[in-house]
Parts: structure tokens; C-alpha cells; sequence
């Protein structure tokens, strides 16, 4: 596609986004090219074309194939904003199912009158955190919504990636005697997220723990390949995952609440809203269920990775007709960690 | 039942304001419902409200009563 | 974190559940209950059940504000929500609690009413001073606990000379409500009462001493840590050893006798007695509730709107009130895990975690197949 001419440079300091940039016409054309296309750079992206044409790499087993629209209130948060989330949020979920991610596409929902200036700042943290990842974003798509229909900006991701012949992950491969493995602390995206929200007003030098994951899985499906499940605790937590988890697979789990590794300024927000750290969304840590056999050669392999070097064995999978998960607790009792019934709210009773 | 957290009063902010601290959080509440508060003191806090001070000396107090209910060599005290 | 971690140690535990173990009368049963849903949730939470012998039957009492809140109130909570310009206020706890008809003020808020959750009574007065063109009303619920928070905004609303903000008060009382279940024919097979941590922090060890009197039980006073819960058993079982009925105070580091009179002096500016008040799931109360005084008339959404104060039955499904008063456990009632749980609940104990019901659903039904309720006989 020639290069257009474009006679007036975009405002990225105080321009904001009106219904024209996503309007189909110059004014888009001109966004497209002035943001994305810069800052996302990469030769299929350069083609803009309205999809991207690729080969598979040789020796592809199967391909996988995620979606995943990011809301997040406030958009920047301690750690990250919309726009890294977004990058990492697909990459893992294309790692979670086994798959080494190639690309991403990228869906944008602006609202009208959003600061060109914020839209710019979370269009570079994306770029740098596909560049990073090393999965570039090939395609995308820009509308604008009316003022009042939209919360700023919504933006969807699409990964494709391709899974080595072999790799079979699936929830529902947890046998009972398997054991359960975390990478690491958890909630510290919830409570940043939470404590970024101007009612709460909690300080702390808590970050959100977002991150690609695709490196760790890489290295987990090499170091164990035997594994048979993975998943990314975001919303509804820890908690969540293992259910769905003991459903598939119909069978029930057995945690020790001293093995979850809990950051201080995680269980003490926790305290203040009357969260349950169990419950709270993650962004860059994983669940795996191995075979016992594999368990201690798997956790060496991840806390040996950046994104694992708290990971921990905390619990096994067991035998029950009911599906429960259930924990021992550090003071020595037992109770269900069960379903999250409705979203976690802070509570005051 | 009342969710409540003792913190420990970092700073006085005026205004029946004070800022607290747990775990390395902090977090601004009201002072309004007690008298003579100093940084320092360990307040409960309710709803952004601190609601009453903790007296250490009880907390340790307990601590050794539970400590002491539950050593092995309690003497059985079924007699009373 | 001070004065949480030591109380949650799992070894001091162990040696006192070995002392409850040693001491009771395994010929015997040691029925008590915890009044409130912080010790239910703390008794679920750590899994107390499992560190203490047989003989101790904990029963969860009516001691959580949102599960007793009728929903005659709430249906009007989400009327005065629907009017036009009227933003609501509320705690997180009272957002999915289900009204008539399906709804809730989640709901509510999805069918376009202003419904905002706040953390801090507090905020509800920024949200009334940063909108001054529209209503701001907040929904207060709570015990003795939560009172005072409301108490001092409503104070500062009149200082300031606010004309956009009141409360719709549903603040509730604990004496009354313990005195309510010893009063009904049931409660004779309760041996004694785990008594309230942070309420107590404001009204005092003191109240509870007519209670204790009056019906012969022991109250052991206790912090919301699983050692004070595990603590006050061992104190309650051996006042019950003794046949004695005093009240006990285990969580003196923030309990006095007296309480916190700032506090207690606040409340009573505001607010006033009320004759009765309808608990969910116990029924008409009387004196059990706070209404708040005429000098503060202007700041009371009851008397500021016009709203239809609807009484709505409990449903006769459950058995909530055979529960709330320690005659049933949660898995006698045909409704529980069926028609009635955490996602639907039917009745007052399963709407809050705290309740007896969700919590036993949520944290201790594994303990007990389908099949095999707990039973008076099983002793």
C-alpha cells in the first residue's frame, strides 16, 4: 500500500479520539499508521492488509487458537495498564494450552473523547511487551464508540500459536495422586488492581504480577512433557482453576493453605476488604498437575525460570465422587475451598 | 459480624484523620470515634473507621494464658 | 501482622484442643453458640471442627447484618434506588442479598438504577458533597460495630449543612437478639454463648452480664482469631464443668468493661430506639434496632422519602429460624444444597458467607454426606 500524505501531524500530547479516527477514512488511516503501525512494527503488519497471510513453522504439530477481551478499571495500574495485560493475557492463554505463540491480533473499542496521549501510552506498552514476548501483532482492527458507550478503551486479543506433536494438556487429565504446582505468589494483581481504585485508596508497594508465561511453559512442557494440565489463575483465582479443574477431570484436590505461597501486603489488603487471597485474579502465574513422579524435576525446572522462582508444590490431586477441593489449613483443620459464589467484593462483615 | 483489622497509626493527618499500616499497606481512616491517639498505637479499624485502641499487655496477657491452658502438663480442672 | 499472626498459630492450637479434649465430659454434649458470623467465619475458615472432640456441637447464631436484614427492606432499598437522580450508597456485603421478585441491587443497578458499593460509610458523604444537584442516600446495615461509623458522618452531613444526604438505617442490636433466641422454647438445649468480639469493643463486657444472669448460660467474650475462638471454648466448657454462668472476657486486648463511651455517646445523639424490627429469619424483635432521633430528622431517608414499608414472609421452605436459634443444623433443612444455596440462596443463612448455611456450604459440607445429618440423637 503507497504511503498516504498526511498534511497535520496527530496531537499524541492533547488530542483526543473522535469518531472520525474510527470512521474508515483518512483520519483512521492516519491513526493506524501514526500509532499502531509504528509502534507495533513488523513486516506482516506493514503489509496492512485486513488480515495477515503466514507459513507454519516446520515440524508443527497442532495449533492453537485464543481470544481474550481486556476490561480493566483503573486502565493504569502499579505493574501495568491495559495495554501489556492484554499481550500477556492472550499469550498465555495460547501457552496454557500447550502452544508456543506466533502472533497476536488486536481489536480496539476506543470511546470517543479518550486522550490520544493515554491511547498512545498504552499502545507503546503493548508494543513493548509483544516485542518482549516475541510475538508480534500482525492485525487489528479500530472503532471508536460514542461517548458514554464505552469505558475508555476495550481491547480484544487473538494469538495464534502452534504445540508440538505430543503435548497433550487438558483439564481434564488430573488422575488422583498427581500433584498440584503453583509458580507463584498469589493475587498481586487483584489487590493492585483494587488498590488503585480511588475508594479503596490502600498504598502499598504492591505491582501486578503480569507477565508472558510462553518461555515457562516452553521450558515446563520440555523439563516435564508427561505434564497434563496447565492453566492461568485470573479471575476467580486459584480457587476457580482448581475446580474446573476437579470437575474435568472429575476428581477431587487436596491443598495445604502453608505450601501458597502469600505475599504480606497480599494478605494484609486481603484482611482490610475481606478478600480471600484464593479467590483473587492473577496475571502472570500458572497452575500445572503433573504425575507424582515428575513433580520434584518440574518444580527445580520452574523455580529455576524468572517467572517461577516461587513456584511450590501445594497439594495432590485425590479420589472424590464430589468434585471438592479442599485444603488444610495452616492451623491445622480442614475446609472446602469451594466455587466463588458471585465476583469477590470487598466486605465489611 | 464486624470485619475489623488492628493496624498500627503511622502519622496524624489532622481533621480526625490518621494513617494506618498492616502488612505494608497503608490506608487513611477516621479517628473521630476515639480520644488521644498516637502514632505508635495499634487501633481497629472498621468500615475506614479506627473503633478502639489494643492494649498490648492484655494481648501478651492472653497469649500466656493460651499458652499455659495449653501446655501437656495442664492440671485437670474438673473439680470446682 | 501484630496481633493477627501469634492468634493464628496452628501449634498453641493443638495444645489447647488437647486441653478442650481432656477436659470435656464425653458423657455429655457441650452445645454453643457463636453469635457471631466473624466466628462462624473463623470457625469455617481454619476448620476449628476438626481440632475439637465430638462432644463440643458449635451452633452459628443470628450474628451477621446481612443475612437478618428483611427483605421487606431491601425491596425498599431498591425502590428508593430507582428513583430518578437518587444515587445509593452501600457496603459490598448488601449488593447481591435477593429481594422480592428476583432482584437485588446488583440487579437493580444492571436495570439502570445509581447503585454505588462504598467501603466507608465516609464516602457516600464525598459522593453527597461532590453531587450536590442529587440524592444521595446510604443503606446502613450493621451491629453495634457499625453503628458509630454512620453516627459520625450523619453528625458531619448536619455540620456541614448538607440538603442532599440521609440514611436509610437498619442498624440492629445484639443484646436483644441473644435474649430473643434464649427466650424461645428451643433454646434450652444451648449450654452456652461465644459472645461478640468487635461489638463488645464498643458496648463493653458489660451488657451481657444481665444476659448471663437472666438465663443461666455462660458468655466467654472472644477476638475473631482462631485461638480466641478455640480459648473461649475451653473457658465455656469448664464454666459449664463448674455449672457456672458468668461472663467472660478472653478478648481483653480491645475489650473493656465499659466499652467505647465516645463511641457509645455518639450513637445515642443519633439514634434512638426502635419498639421492634423485623429480623429475617427470627421475626419481630422487639427493641432491637436504631432509628434515628428527630434532631436529625432532616438526615433520615425513612422520613425524608415516602417509602412503602413492605413486610414480606420468610419463605416457608426453609428453616432458618429452626437454625438461627441452634434447633436444626444446615443439612436438616430440605431446602439446603437443593433449592437453596450460596448462588440462590432462599433463606437469611444462606444469603452471606457468614451465614450457617453458606458456610457450612462452602467451607464443611464434605464433612457430612447427604445421607447422615447431624442430629440431636447422635450423642
Amino acid at each position: 500500500m503507497s504511503r498516504r500524505e498526511f498534511t497535520q501531524a496527530i496531537d499524541f500530547r492533547h488530542g483526543r479520539v473522535d469518531m472520525t479516527h474510527g470512521g474508515g477514512g483518512r483520519a483512521m488511516a492516519h491513526l493506524i499508521e501514526a500509532l499502531f503501525v509504528k509502534h507495533f512494527d513488523n513486516a506482516l503488519l506493514r503489509e496492512q492488509n485486513d488480515g495477515a497471510a503466514f507459513a507454519l513453522p516446520p515440524g508443527t504439530g497442532r495449533m492453537v487458537m485464543a481470544t481474550d477481551s481486556h476490561v480493566v478499571s483503573p486502565l493504569f495500574f502499579p505493574g501495568g495498564d491495559i495495554g501489556c495485560l492484554s499481550v500477556h493475557g492472550t499469550v498465555n492463554d495460547v501457552a496454557m494450552a500447550g502452544g508456543q505463540p506466533l502472533y497476536l491480533a488486536a481489536a480496539f473499542i476506543i470511546e470517543e473523547g479518550f486522550p490520544l496521549a493515554d491511547l498512545e501510552r498504552i499502545v507503546v506498552s503493548m508494543a513493548r511487551a509483544a516485542r518482549e514476548a516475541g510475538v508480534p501483532i500482525v492485525t487489528g482492527d479500530t472503532k471508536v464508540v460514542e461517548q458514554g458507550k464505552g469505558d475508555g478503551v476495550f481491547i480484544t486479543t487473538t494469538g495464534i500459536g502452534v504445540a508440538a506433536p505430543g503435548i497433550e494438556l487438558s483439564g481434564d487429565r488430573a488422575r488422583p495422586g498427581d500433584a498440584i504446582l503453583l509458580s507463584g505468589s498469589l493475587g498481586d494483581h487483584g489487590v493492585a488492581i483494587m488498590s488503585a481504585r480511588e475508594n479503596l485508596a490502600l498504598d502499598s508497594d504492591l505491582v501486578s504480577d503480569t507477565a508472558a508465561l510462553h518461555r515457562l511453559t516452553a521450558a515446563m512442557l520440555e523439563c516435564a512433557p508427561g505434564l497434563r494440565c496447565l492453566r492461568d489463575p485470573t479471575r476467580g483465582g486459584l480457587a476457580s482453576v482448581l475446580n474446573e479443574f476437579a470437575d474435568q477431570s472429575e476428581c477431587g484436590m487436596h491443598l495445604r493453605e502453608e505450601a501458597i505461597p502469600v505475599k504480606p501486603q497480599v494478605a494484609a489488603a486481603c484482611e482490610i476488604l475481606g478478600l480471600d487471597p484464593l479467590y483473587v485474579a492473577n496475571e502472570g502465574k500458572l497452575v500445572a498437575i503433573c504425575p507424582p513422579e515428575d513433580a520434584e524435576r518440574l518444580l527445580a525446572c520452574m523455580r529455576a525460570h524468572p517467572q517461577g522462582r516461587d513456584a511450590a508444590i501445594i497439594g495432590e490431586v485425590t479420589a472424590d465422587p464430589n468434585h471438592f477441593v479442599q485444603m488444610s489449613t495452616r492451623f491445622g483443620g480442614v475446609r472446602m475451598v469451594d466455587w466463588l459464589t458471585g465476583e469477590q467484593l470487598p466486605r465489611i462483615c | 459480624m464486624c470485619l475489623a483489622i488492628p493496624a498500627r497509626v503511622t502519622a496524624l493527618c489532622g481533621d480526625n484523620q490518621a494513617r494506618i499500616e498492616l502488612g505494608g499497606v497503608q490506608k487513611e481512616v477516621s479517628i473521630a470515634l476515639l480520644d488521644q491517639v498516637a502514632v505508635g498505637d495499634y487501633v481497629i479499624v472498621h468500615v475506614g473507621f479506627a473503633i478502639g485502641k489494643l492494649d498490648e499487655a492484655e494481648a501478651l496477657r492472653t497469649l500466656a494464658l493460651i499458652n499455659e491452658m495449653g501446655a501437656p502438663d495442664t492440671a485437670m480442672d474438673l473439680s470446682a | 501482622m501484630k496481633y493477627i499472626d501469634e492468634f493464628r498459630d496452628g501449634d498453641l492450637a493443638r495444645g489447647l484442643a488437647a486441653t478442650i479434649a481432656r477436659e470435656v465430659d464425653p458423657a455429655r454434649r457441650y452445645r454453643l453458640m457463636e453469635f457471631c458470623g466473624g466466628h462462624t467465619h473463623a470457625i469455617s475458615r481454619y476448620g476449628l471442627n476438626d481440632l475439637l472432640p465430638a462432644a463440643i456441637e458449635l451452633i452459628h447464631g443470628p450474628g451477621c447484618p446481612v443475612c437478618v436484614l428483611p427483605i421487606g427492606r431491601i425491596d425498599s432499598a431498591i425502590e428508593l434506588a430507582n428513583r430518578p437522580g437518587l444515587i445509593l450508597c452501600s457496603y459490598g456485603d448488601t449488593l447481591r442479598v435477593p429481594a422480592s421478585g428476583r432482584l437485588s441491587l446488583i440487579k437493580a443497578r444492571a436495570q439502570g438504577a445509581d447503585v454505588r458499593m462504598v467501603y466507608s460509610c465516609a464516602e457516600a458523604l464525598t459522593i453527597a458533597q461532590q453531587e450536590p444537584e442529587r440524592e444521595v442516600v446510604f443503606f446502613a446495615i450493621g451491629f453495634e460495630t457499625t453503628t458509630p461509623p454512620t453516627a459520625v458522618v450523619i453528625k458531619q452531613a448536619a455540620a456541614l449543612g448538607l440538603k442532599n444526604f440521609s440514611v436509610f438505617s437498619n442498624h440492629v442490636l445484639t443484646p436483644a437478639a441473644m435474649a430473643h433466641i434464649m427466650e424461645s422454647a428451643a433454646s434450652v438445649s444451648l449450654d452456652g454463648f461465644i459472645g461478640p468480639a468487635h461489638v463488645s469493643t464498643i458496648i463493653g463486657s458489660r451488657p451481657y452480664e444481665a444476659f448471663a444472669e437472666r438465663y443461666r448460660r455462660p458468655v466467654v467474650i472472644a477476638g475473631f482469631e482462631p485461638l480466641d475462638v478455640m480459648q473461649s471454648i475451653l473457658l465455656l466448657v469448664r464454666q459449664i464443668n463448674r455449672g457456672q454462668a458468668r461472663v467472660e472476657n478472653e478478648f481483653t486486648r480491645a475489650v473493656t468493661p465499659d466499652g467505647n463511651v465516645k463511641a457509645q455517646a455518639c450513637v445515642d445523639e443519633v439514634f434512638e430506639l426502635r419498639d421492634r424490627f423485623a429480623w429475617r429469619g427470627l421475626g419481630e424483635v422487639a427493641h432491637s434496632a436504631l432509628a434515628i432521633r428527630d434532631a436529625y430528622a432532616a438526615y433520615d431517608a425513612e422520613r425524608r422519602f415516602d417509602i412503602p414499608m413492605r413486610v414480606v414472609a420468610d419463605a416457608r421452605a426453609c428453616e432458618c429460624g429452626a437454625i438461627l436459634r441452634g434447633e436444626k443444623h444446615p443439612a436438616q433443612c430440605k431446602a439446603f444444597g437443593t433449592g437453596c444455596t450460596p448462588e440462590h440462596p432462599i433463606g437469611a443463612c444462606m444469603v452471606s458467607s457468614e451465614g450457617a448455611c453458606a458456610a457450612h456450604y462452602t467451607y464443611g459440607r464434605f464433612r457430612q454426606p447427604a445421607a447422615a445429618p447431624a442430629t440431636e440423637s447422635k450423642s
